[in-house]
């Protein structure tokens, strides 16, 4: 064998070997009978509890519903590793070459704002489960984006009314240097008007917060507010009560939740965070979806779960509206529109941007009847929130 | 904004001895052993995993991190045996792409064993809460308890290598590699105990850090990048270097990160000094380095290139 | 002249069978979209384009690697700058990728010839741990400018334009150019080796000391080398951003840079074709392992740690020996 053969050998053979095993066969065209979904969730890394719970909602909804809009139905699953290029990339191949009908998720807004050309630009409806942003919400919204959860600054905008209504004066923040961290502090100012201790963007992925503690043992603010998703957040709260610094009060959203909990448990005890719903709200459709997500899971739902489930349901109640009849997209996106589904929230309704209209609470970290860990509400803050970005929104 | 220095000198210290820790035995492995070992960090990562699963087993923290040592001690001698052997008289360019090769291992098989979510480990009763430093400031227990143990381990590294027979051979391997061979020492056992040595304190490291970070697959990395420039910036080998090296880099990327942008703004306007101030703040570490190597290619206590 | 020059001047038939086997390589890439289009999975042209790019990415850093013996762990960082250079130029409505080539290749030559004057002065351990800081440094750089997205990257709304016109929006067309491209700087890459620059390089990385004695200084014609193979490595970027049209820093990882390295080991040092075919061999097994199995990369950590011990030459070798013990 000399040299040339053995390179052909080499490079030729995988090549070709490679090519068909990557190659698909011919994707199912839309308007066949098959609905086909794609979920796009952070399911490794730190904050792989968030979309792992994410997932498990919209799989307990898919699994309750059966064929989901009367249709036979396809669930491809995708892992974004928070990884905004991966991302971009599978986004871009779940529309091209696997041509779902609909893209779910993700967790992260740094995601979201990476997905969400490649899939609206082709037509497709992305429906987000969690992130949130304002530039979706105001002047760049979109006909084919919905979103079941809420406008990023809304929870923390609660929180800031939250620490007005206190009267605190001097307020330390402190948010993860990314877009949703950004839009956290500038939601919380929306509605806190007094001062600031200090302003602190931390490393996404940080995981010691002994510096920021630092600063804040030394300022002795009246309050710390903070966002802090996944592992940070844990991370956070085990420091902070480490630091002994528990006598300043910790407002934050996100941070504190049934994904955290498990791994805080009584460090967390009695913090407060804003949300649009606890697995204690008092409603049918609640407790009957909390005790199936505990039943399938062994684990408490967070705002994550709750809000995938209301994505299937979503997508459930708009298909059976068009019969199944995918192409026509102006009856579909009608139909998306009308939200026509019982939510564990309760009220439940889109806006002019296609993001929620919802109430929002105050909620407190507790230890349940059942011994586990999860938050409660302890008072409304908001009645049919309408975001602040919305009337930016024209959808031309 | 005196307080603040000083709970930002002594985080710079608490980082500064895990770096240390971790950099040691990297730095003997280079300087000894002539083997660039990417894997370094994983090391690093194991150890808490180890720590976290011991301690969730044994239901305390002080089972885990004792049981934590034998078991560093094993991965170390099964990684010296069967790979970072046979890479010692292989170029470097083989000794990047092995043990980049066994990063990859490492992390995948971790996420397999113990899953992507991140572990936490119980603070110990006795070292939880904060003391009072002056004033309001306090400054928890257990970040004490790590200046110590490392200050401790530094101690004891600066004796056994200035004051026995293994740290002598230690010392001249770094520098005089084919004289100690030369003298009819047994180079492979003396090696395999400085890899082990290496691991052991990696690891040791990991499981010191567990209780206050989240055990996760990624942790090693950030970890491995600062302790090469630790390394690099000691000079490679010494073990003097490492400890001065390490001290340097946490203090700078401590200090660095709160108070640039406080520095910045008293010559810019606030908003372009905060904005700036952050861009700065992680790549202040490496510009150390840089202007450091300009002046002394060698580090600071390097004796070869 | 040396010893090192009169090397080359006895490898010069393997060198010919070398271009061989490029110009039957270049010849299948041409004949990949026809495949393509028989087995209707148009999304394999963007897979292609990107194993094309990395394949430039390979071959400028084996131009230092392989003929330089300088192991620069810190290559993804030019690709970082090829990949931002569209989306800076672009936000400016420079869209003209002539303009993002330009940029990438001046923004790559300054932040070399700076970082690579530093590296020189150290060797071995030291050039390897050095290279991989500065490349740490850049991705920290390009992680909190904020302005294009910090961590989170930045989208592209559209694709570089080709003399004014929309033709690379078209996954074919921006196929062919980008494998016109790798065709283009492979001759670039050929001749530079072949010059008498590229034979001094050779003889520094044989016996700098004699090199040095007869009058070149090696740190000159490092430089330069290293200088040229960070430029041409973000050409690769360029066409990185158009494949993904996507930006962020994760282009610029460690991680980026050790599979960059991992290509060029795989097909053989040294060659510039064997560049190539590695970055072709492991963008593949990448693929087909991440369809194979989740956990795709422990399987490919542990090719790496056995190619390394039992076949030190890459896959080429293997194959080699393969044959020469079947003989």
């Amino acid at each position: 064998m000399n040299l040339k053969t053995t390179f052909l050998a080499t490079t030729f053979l995988p090549l070709v070997l490679a090519t068909s095993a990557l190659a698909q066969d011919v994707p199912a065209a839309a308007g066949d009978d098959v609905l086909k979904i794609g979920l796009i969730y952070t399911l490794s890394g730190p904050a792989a509890a968030l979309g792992e719970q994410a997932r498990n909602g919209f799989m307990l909804a898919a699994e309750q519903i059966g064929e989901i809009g009367g249709m036979e139905t396809e669930i491809v699953v995708i892992d974004d590793e928070q990884r905004p290029d991966k991302a971009a990339n599978d986004a871009r191949e779940l529309v091209q070459r696997e041509t779902v009908d609909f893209v779910v998720g993700p967790i992260f807004s740094n995601i979201l704002v990476a997905i969400h050309q490649p899939v609206t630009e082709s037509g497709t409806i992305l429906i987000s489960t969690n992130a949130g942003t304002s530039n979706f919400a105001g002047a760049e919204c979109n006909p084919n984006f919905y979103v079941t959860s809420y406008q990023n600054d809304q929870n923390h905008e609660v929180m800031g009314a939250y620490a007005e209504a206190q009267g605190y004066q001097n307020v330390f923040l402190m948010a993860p240097n990314y877009q949703a961290g950004q839009d956290s502090l500038a939601g919380f100012k929306h509605s806190y008007t007094g001062g600031t201790a200090g302003e602190v963007f931390t490393e996404m992925g940080q995981l010691d917060f002994s510096s920021e503690l630092a600063q804040i043992a030394a300022f002795q603010p009246d309050a710390l507010f903070t966002f802090m998703p996944g592992g940070m957040g844990v991370n956070l709260v085990k420091q902070y009560s480490q630091a002994g610094l528990t006598g300043i009060p910790f407002l934050s959203a996100f941070t504190v939740d049934e994904t955290t909990l498990p791994a805080t448990q009584d460090a967390a005890l009695g913090l407060l965070g804003g949300a649009n719903w606890a697995p204690d709200l008092d409603n049918e459709a609640n407790k009957d979806f909390v005790a199936a997500y505990i039943e399938a899971n062994g684990a408490v739902p967070g705002t994550y779960a709750m809000q995938a489930y209301d994505a299937a349901q979503l997508i459930d109640a708009a298909v059976r509206k068009v019969g199944g009849d995918l192409t026509d997209r102006d009856a579909l996106r009608a139909a998306l529109k009308e939200a026509d589904f019982d939510s564990p929230r309760g009220d439940f309704s889109f806006g002019a941007n296609n993001y929620p209209v919802q109430d929002f609470y105050l909620v407190e970290a507790v230890k349940r009847e059942d011994g586990m860990y999860g938050t409660s509400i302890r008072e409304k803050i908001f009645d049919d929130y309408v975001d602040t970005y919305a009337a930016d929104c024209t959808m031309e | 904004m005196t307080n603040l220095l000083v709970l930002q000198l002594l985080n710079g210290l608490q980082l500064g001895v895990l770096l240390f820790l971790i950099a040691a035995g990297l730095t003997l492995v280079f300087g000894i052993m002539d083997v660039v070992n990417l894997a370094h960090g994983v090391l690093y990562m194991v150890g808490a995993y180890f720590a976290a699963t011991f301690a969730a087993l044994t239901g305390s923290f002080w089972w885990g991190l004792l049981l934590t040592l034998p078991a560093a001690v094993a991965v170390g001698l099964v990684l010296e045996v069967v790979v970072i052997r046979r890479l010692y008289h292989r170029s470097h360019l083989d000794q990047v792409l092995a043990t980049f090769g066994l990063v990859m291992i490492a992390n995948e098989s971790v996420k397999i064993v113990w899953g992507t979510t991140p572990l936490s480990v119980p603070m110990p009763a006795l070292l939880s809460g904060s003391v009072p430093l002056m004033g309001a400031l306090q400054y928890p227990v257990y970040r004490i308890a790590i200046i110590a143990a490392g200050l401790a381990i530094a101690g004891g590294l600066y004796v056994v290598i200035n004051h026995t027979r293994i740290g002598m051979l230690l010392r001249a391997g770094a520098t005089h590699r084919q004289i100690v061979s030369a003298l009819g020492i047994d180079i492979g056992r003396l090696f395999a105990i400085v890899f082990t040595l290496g691991a052991v304190l990696a690891c040791f490291a990991g499981a010191l850090v567990a209780p206050i970070l989240s055990v996760d697959t990624g942790m090693g990395e950030s970890v491995l990048i600062l302790t090469f420039v630790v390394v690099v910036i000691g000079g490679i080998g010494s073990i003097r270097g490492a400890f001065f090296g390490a001290i340097l880099v946490a203090t700078v990327d401590t200090l660095g990160g709160v108070f640039g942008p406080i520095l910045l703004r008293a010559v810019m306007d606030p908003a372009a000094a905060g904005q700036a101030g952050r861009m700065l703040a992680p790549m202040l570490v490496y510009i150390l380095m840089a202007l450091l190597l300009f002046a002394k290619p060698d580090g600071l206590f390097g004796g070869r290139g | 002249m040396t010893d090192a020059v009169t090397q080359m001047r006895t490898a010069a038939p393997a060198v010919s069978a070398r271009l061989k086997v490029a110009v039957v390589l270049f010849a299948l890439f041409a004949l990949f979209p026809p495949v393509v289009v028989a087995f209707d999975d148009p999304f394999l042209l963007l897979i292609g384009t990107r194993i094309l790019a990395y394949a430039i990415a390979a071959m400028a850093l084996d131009l230092i690697l392989g003929y330089g013996a300088m192991v620069s762990f810190g290559h993804a960082a030019y690709l970082g700058f090829g990949t931002y250079a569209v989306a800076i130029l672009s936000s400016y409505g420079v869209h003209d990728i002539g303009l993002h080539i330009l940029g990438a290749v001046a923004a790559s030559a300054l932040f070399a010839l700076l970082t690579g004057a530093i590296s020189l002065r150290t060797r071995g351990v030291y050039f390897i741990m050095i290279t991989l800081a500065f490349g740490q440094m850049a991705f920290f750089f390009f992680t909190s400018l904020s302005a294009y997205g910090g961590d989170d990257g930045y989208g592209l709304a559209r694709r570089s334009t080709l003399f004014g016109t929309r033709l690379l929006d078209d996954d074919m067309a921006l196929y062919y150019v980008t494998l016109v491209v790798l065709v283009a700087l492979f001759a670039l890459c050929h001749l530079i080796v072949r010059s008498r620059f590229g034979r001094v390089l050779t003889g520094i990385r044989e016996n700098p000391l004699r090199m040095q004695a007869i009058g070149f200084a090696p740190f000159r014609y490092q430089l330069t080398a290293f200088v040229i193979s960070g430029c041409l490595t973000s050409v690769a970027g360029v066409f990185l951003a158009n494949q993904a049209q996507f930006v962020s820093p994760a282009f610029m990882s460690w991680h980026r840079s050790g599979e960059l390295i991992v290509m060029v080991v795989l097909g053989g040092i040294g060659t510039l074709t064997g560049a190539i075919g590695g970055a072709v061999a492991a963008l593949l097994l990448e693929e087909v392992l991440g369809t194979l199995t989740e956990h795709w990369r422990l399987w490919f950590g542990v090719f790496l740690v056995l190619m390394v011990l039992y076949s030190p030459r890459g896959i080429t070798g293997l194959v080699q020996q393969i044959a020469r013990a079947r003989r």
